[in-house]
């Protein structure tokens, strides 16, 4: 371990491309963009297949679909596409190696845990409070906005944590496609025998505490969201849906989409 | 990927028909050896935490902070510990099944209504009976939703393994093998192969359940 406080130690890992900050940037980077598109495209599908329940059975077994690819999978399937689409749209063709495969990857990775959870989350709501809502005279958007989504925030911020937790994992591996990211202090100390252990560990030390570190953020901001009366109600007994998979899975409701990568 | 590489080379496969052939019995093993031993512990805590519930949160807390670490993370703080040994990839994966199971084991023996078991005391069933012969045939389906999940995800992960070297083999390293070397038929087919790996445990599992609870079937027609 003596190794790894060195490592952590040495200024030179603080700064330029190679240093932690950057590295840290860059799988901060890519994680954030990647759940950004996610969220765009697996929210509104959410939202509309929970609000009017058309479509669901086909989109949750999409969703299923989606959750049984190996994230290292879908990040290998798209290359040759990539490669082949870097020099013709001008880039750099270490992009199609890098960014645009593991870009891919991350969203498509992280759309199923989104749209899943959105869903279950507004299927979850009583459909007595709706039908309240009806008679008050709301349209329907406001019986989305002003009765589903409150309740249903909590699930689906759930659904948020666990793509998050997917993507930042799956930034990890890019890594071995020469993306950066934190996963890179891991690949570089694969290839350099003993003498790259301190790097090994460093890496897996960063990224460990990334994870944990942005899973403790969302699960505030998730207890935050849950309306109070429902808080109490799931602190009583065996609490049901927390932690990172939001859902539980079983037979009524569909599964959660959540796997580690 | 060098001018001229063809995309897909069915020849290849056909000539390392075996090569491959053992790499999807490695692959088999890295799952079906955390499954089996995730199915075990987490049953144990599962039958553990519904008879003293205040075990439930901090196992599901433990279980879902060994959950959050990436798996690449995992591997590689086993690696200098267990060096190339297959328990450095075996720990990780059945750490990373814990949750899923422990959750949905719990959950299936939760949703056995009261007056079930109050049913099978009243008949004089004694506390194991009862579990063997009511509380576990009920708990069937979500136990085995959990199993399918759990396959599913660890056959995933078990194709990162392979990134730490080709001592762990399995599918990964078929991807692993074919980046390297800029040859795509190769990780195409290494992702193919464990997409469809993925997909066969999914459906394997959706006919088990469908076999051994006969029950569930029979109402699902009368609906």
């Amino acid at each position: 371990m003596d190794g790894v406080i060195d490592f952590f130690a040495d200024p030179a890992h603080w700064t330029g491309t190679t240093g932690i900050p950057n590295r840290l940037l860059e799988h901060l980077t890519i994680s954030a963009l990647s759940i950004l598109f996610a969220t765009a495209i697996a929210l509104p599908i959410g939202l509309y297949i929970g609000h009017t329940n058309r479509g669901s059975s086909l989109a949750i077994n999409l969703a299923n679909i989606g959750r049984a690819i190996p994230s290292y999978a879908m990040m290998v399937i798209p290359l040759p596409l990539t490669l082949s689409l870097a020099p013709v749209l001008g880039y750099d063709p270490t992009f199609g190696l890098d960014f645009l495969p593991i870009f891919l990857a991350m969203t498509f990775l992280a759309i199923p845990p989104l749209l899943v959870a959105t869903y279950a989350g507004l299927r979850s709501v009583d459909r007595d409070l709706i039908e309240a809502g009806r008679g008050m005279g709301l349209r329907e958007r406001q019986i989305l906005g002003q009765i589903e989504l409150p309740l249903a925030s909590s699930i689906i911020v759930g659904g948020f944590r666990t793509a998050t937790l997917q993507v930042i994992a799956t930034a990890t591996i890019g890594a071995i496609l020469s993306g950066g990211g934190l996963g890179r202090f891991i690949f570089d100390g694969l290839n350099q025998g003993v003498a790259g252990r301190p790097s090994i560990y460093a890496g897996a030390i960063l990224v460990a505490a990334l994870a944990i570190g942005v899973d403790v953020l969302l699960s505030l901001l998730q207890t935050r969201l849950t309306p109070r009366a429902l808080r109490k109600a799931r602190r009583r007994g065996m609490p049901g849906p927390s932690g990172p998979t939001s859902v539980v899975d079983g037979a009524d409701l569909p599964e959660a989409a959540a796997s580690p990568a | 990927m060098p001018p001229g590489t063809k995309i897909f080379d069915p020849s290849w496969v056909f000539s390392h028909l075996p090569s491959i052939w053992e790499r999807i019995v490695q692959h088999l093993q890295l799952t079906a050896v955390p499954l089996a031993l995730g199915i075990v512990i987490s049953l144990v805590l599962a039958i553990i935490a519904i008879r003293r519930p205040v075990t439930y949160g901090p196992v599901t807390a433990i279980t879902g902070l060994l959950y959050t670490i990436p798996s690449l993370a995992a591997f590689a703080l086993l690696r200098p510990i267990f060096g190339l040994s297959l328990l450095t990839a075996i720990i990780p994966l059945t750490t990373y099944t814990l949750l899923i199971l422990f959750r949905n084991f719990t959950a299936g023996f939760n949703a056995v209504p009261a007056e079930i078991l109050e049913a099978a005391e009243g008949m004089g069933y004694t506390r194991r009976q009862r579990l063997l012969r009511v509380e576990l045939p009920l708990a069937v389906p979500l136990i085995i939703a959990g199993i399918r999940l759990a396959s599913v995800t660890t056959i995933g992960l078990a194709t990162v393994a392979a990134v730490l070297g080709d001592a762990f083999g399995g599918l990964g390293q078929l991807i692993t093998e074919g980046i390297q070397g800029f040859f795509p038929t190769k990780y195409l087919l290494g992702a193919a192969l464990s997409v469809l790996l993925a997909f066969a445990a999914d459906v394997l599992f959706v006919r088990l359940e469908r076999v051994i609870t006969p029950w569930s079937r029979a109402r699902a027609g009368a609906r």
